[in-house]
């Protein structure tokens, strides 16, 4: 049949590009700022100061790499296992345009210092009207090509992206109501949160933590659940287990966030709720981790020579770790020694640099030659180096701030006989810089992996043809 | 503490919500088969055609597909 339907995968292609080259401008700007802790000579101005540039960071990293990288495999997962092209196809191309310009406005305001004093959610009101839109159209595309699917089963790893959709759309909505200020015109946005005080912490950190469980977890163990099991070529270890991480991971994700607040005004027990679920949650995560790494069972001679295969095992093994210790850092004796200093930061990384980046990384791997016709990439000895380059990065940047963090809590709460501390705030600045200096070096790791990803890519671009023409094929029969 | 009078009832409409979607799942059969879903993502061929090759008729009828695509073989 000449007139076959075929997959839509001109979006796909546009996110995974872009996913590659927002990645290195996000890491770049984290790179810079870690430098900046070592040595502040280089905050040159004020558009490119720390305070600046480390909001430009966070969201550059969170929602333009992460985000590209979250819509490529999405879309792509969404018409493979339903069996059918994208649903409103004229949508997912405003969707591409739009999120773009998100990036640019926040790559621009930020450095211009307007920010609504959010973490994670800086971006001023105008953008957050054109967030919204988007996340609207992101959810008719995906929701309406679940809705024409030609396979009765919805497969987990669209569960997952499906919960990601609505639960961000919920989360943005109600943390960025705020009242804007007009008296300097629109090209001077101001607002003010709908909430005040330890209310807007609460509903800021509500926001905060579920940012975490939803953008950067279940949609990211969507992406697990479809590219581990496509890229070894084997059938997910239990997919009774995954339907259960799935169901168990949502009823119980909502009340993190207080553990963000603890030794604050927010009352004792909202803290030890915070606290009590986020323990809960080690559950779920390992059944899952656990899960996606014995998909392997039986198959690990193929981590030997699969480069991919070993970013997406390796991103498990961080999950795995950061999912453990987030709990440990959530109960309140150890937070009253972990909080405010770099162990959460390390934390963070060995999420985001391990877990999220790499799943991302191999995502995408396994997506380029797809998408431009080759069978593999331009050099998969690349990817392999890149591997190394990316993990070693990692290790050296949690393992130094898993140092300085602990002896940034010590320091701070060593007392004198006589009841007067020990040292002075600047005497744990001066420690930690030997550690920040590792930091430095573990991101310069990481990023340099970034750009022999994006010559791969650009050669293995040049090689290759854009696929057009990926016939949608009914789905084989029921076993 | 105000702001729980809002994350609290929107939690509990949350979980009612997730409770509706579980309970449609179940009956509407999406958990009758836990197992055959997992290998279903194996079949669908998703590796690049070569161009020449002809589209594969829109059944799968399994007899007229191409020839698996040799992934060790370089360009």
């Amino acid at each position: 049949m000449q007139s076959q339907a075929t997959y839509n995968y001109k979006v796909v292609r546009q996110f995974a590009v872009m996913t590659v080259i927002w990645g290195i401008v996000g890491m770049l700007v984290g790179v810079i700022i870690a430098a900046q802790l070592v040595w502040p000579e280089l905050n040159v101005h004020e558009y490119l100061s720390y305070g600046r540039l480390r909001p430009l960071h966070t969201n550059a990293v969170i929602f333009a790499f992460g985000g590209c990288a979250l819509f490529a495999t999405s879309f792509y997962v969404v018409q493979r296992t339903c069996h059918t092209p994208l649903f409103a196809p004229g949508l997912a191309t405003f969707i591409f345009w739009a999120w773009q310009l998100v990036i640019v406005l926040a790559a621009v305001s930020l450095p211009l210092g307007f920010t609504s004093g959010k973490e994670y959610a800086e971006l001023e009101w105008p953008i957050d009207l054109l967030i919204a839109v988007i996340w609207v159209s992101y959810a008719i595309v995906f929701f309406g090509t679940i809705g024409t699917r030609k396979t009765p089963h919805i497969y987990v790893a669209n569960w997952f992206y499906g919960a990601f959709i609505i639960a961000v759309a919920l989360l943005h909505i109600i943390n960025s109501a705020a009242t804007p200020v007009f008296a300097e015109g629109l090209l001077t946005p101001k607002s003010y949160s709908a909430y005040s005080g330890v209310q807007d912490a609460m509903i800021q950190w509500w926001y905060g933590h579920n940012a975490v469980g939803f953008f950067l977890t279940a949609a990211f163990l969507g992406m697990m659940y479809y590219f581990v099991p496509k890229q070894a070529g084997r059938p997910v270890y239990s997919y009774r287990l995954s339907v259960v991480h799935f169901w168990a991971l949502i009823f119980t994700y909502m009340w993190a966030g207080p553990h963000h607040l603890h030794y604050t005004a927010l009352p004792d027990w909202t803290q030890s709720l915070g606290m009590v679920f986020s323990l809960i949650l080690l559950a779920p995560s390992w059944g899952g981790m656990i899960n996606g790494i014995m998909t392997l069972s039986g198959a690990w001679h193929k981590l030997r020579d699969d480069p991919i295969l070993k970013f997406l095992i390796v991103s498990l093994s961080f999950y795995g770790m950061s999912t453990f210790e987030g709990p440990m850092m959530s109960i309140k004796t150890v937070n009253a020694l972990s909080h405010y200093t770099d162990w959460t930061v390390g934390h963070v990384h060995s999420g985001a640099l391990g877990w999220v980046g790499m799943v991302s990384i191999g995502a995408i791997y396994y997506l380029i030659p797809r998408l431009f016709g080759k069978p593999e990439m331009y050099s998969v000895k690349l990817i392999n180096v890149h591997f190394w380059l990316a993990t070693l990065g990692t290790v050296l940047y949690i393992a130094a701030l898993w140092i300085s963090g602990v002896m940034q809590g010590l320091m701070w709460r060593a007392t004198n006989a006589d009841g007067t501390l020990t040292y002075a705030f600047v005497e744990s600045v001066r420690a930690s810089y030997p550690f920040w200096t590792i930091r430095v070096i573990g991101g310069v790791l990481y990023l340099a992996g970034m750009f022999l990803m994006a010559y791969n890519m650009f050669k293995t671009i040049a090689s290759g043809k854009a696929v057009d023409n990926a016939p949608v094929l009914a789905p084989a029969g029921a076993h | 503490m105000e702001s729980l009078y809002l994350l609290i009832p929107v939690s509990v409409a949350l979980v009612f919500a997730i409770g509706a979607v579980f309970w449609w799942a179940l009956r509407s059969g999406q958990m009758e088969d836990l197992e055959g879903p997992a290998y279903r993502i194996l079949a669908d061929d998703d590796r690049p055609r070569p161009d020449d090759a002809p589209l594969p008729p829109e059944n799968g009828d399994p007899a007229t597909k191409r020839a698996p695509v040799d992934l060790d073989q370089k360009p």
